[in-house]
């Protein structure tokens, strides 16, 4: 009954997790905008997410190494997500390739779903309370 | 945490644009100075980038902050102008002025400071994102 209950949380806490990751990693792309040669990375947040939450209660089915890093993982034993070089939009004579729309964008979006994340994990936990709670209430 | 390293990473990169809108100040401050009594004159200064990678070991690749590595000097021309009158002029009656091109530094000037503020608000994004992480559970 309760790793039923727990299900959903687990796995929007492992979204959460993904979402700060990408937050980071887009961080990283625009503190690194002026820097000669420095290329903009990004991973793809569906299939990390598939590949984290594969094989746990409420996780979704995934492909045969899909979206993680072989053989590294991260702190908590979570494989990491692998990362993927951005096409530059338009070239740059110092070979970088931060592009400053996009990367602002992302990171605004990332921002947001973070929060939306953050909005389901409480829902989730309201809605555990409450379920304990009705009984006295009754 | 994740959303914590950005204040590393976002940091890192304010304090590298901060020193580069320094070094721009002092190109512009001396982009009328002339030729001291050993003749050479101011250069230019320029600050070069280089990434950072920070934080510990599992997560190094993905940290990347930024740092000032050297700052090189201008090797361009110094300007020199003709004026015999002047207290500081050579045999020829030439001055010779600093190296700096204020349109140049100019346009850096702007472009270390849009970067400044954008990171300033990578950092208030991440603030508000770690507030509202705090507060998970609660209402």
């Amino acid at each position: 009954m309760i790793p039923k209950l727990t299900a959903s949380l687990d796995f929007h806490g492992q979204a959460l997790l993904l979402r700060a990751e990408r937050q980071r990693l887009i961080a990283g792309n625009i503190a690194n905008a002026d820097t000669p040669g420095f290329k903009a990375r990004d991973f793809d947040f569906a299939s990390a997410l598939r590949a984290a939450t594969a094989g746990t209660p409420g996780g979704v089915a995934t492909e045969a190494g899909e979206g993680i890093a072989q053989g590294v993982l991260q702190p908590g034993g979570r494989p990491a997500p692998i990362l993927r070089y951005a096409a530059p939009a338009q070239t740059n004579l110092d070979s970088n390739s931060v592009d400053m729309d996009r990367e602002r964008a992302a990171f605004a979006q990332n921002a947001t779903q973070y929060e939306a994340t953050l909005r389901f994990i409480n829902g989730s936990v309201r809605t555990m309370l409450d379920a304990m709670k009705s009984h006295h209430q009754a | 945490m994740s959303l914590a390293r950005i204040f590393d990473v976002a940091g890192s990169a304010v304090s590298a644009q901060s020193q580069r809108l320094n070094v721009v100040a002092s190109n512009l401050a001396n982009a009328d100075t002339v030729a001291g009594p050993d003749g050479s004159p101011y250069k230019a200064r320029q600050v070069v980038f280089q990434t950072l990678l920070m934080g510990p070991a599992a997560q190094r690749d993905t940290n990347a902050g930024v740092r000032v590595s050297t700052i090189t000097e201008s090797q361009a021309a110094a300007r020199r102008v003709h004026d015999p009158k002047h207290p500081g002029a050579d045999a020829d009656g030439y001055v010779t002025y600093s190296n700096v091109s204020p349109v140049e530094e100019m346009v850096n000037m702007i472009s270390a400071s849009r970067s400044y503020q954008n990171n300033v608000e990578v950092m208030n994004t991440a603030r508000n994102l770690l507030l509202k992480t705090l507060q998970m559970g609660q209402s």
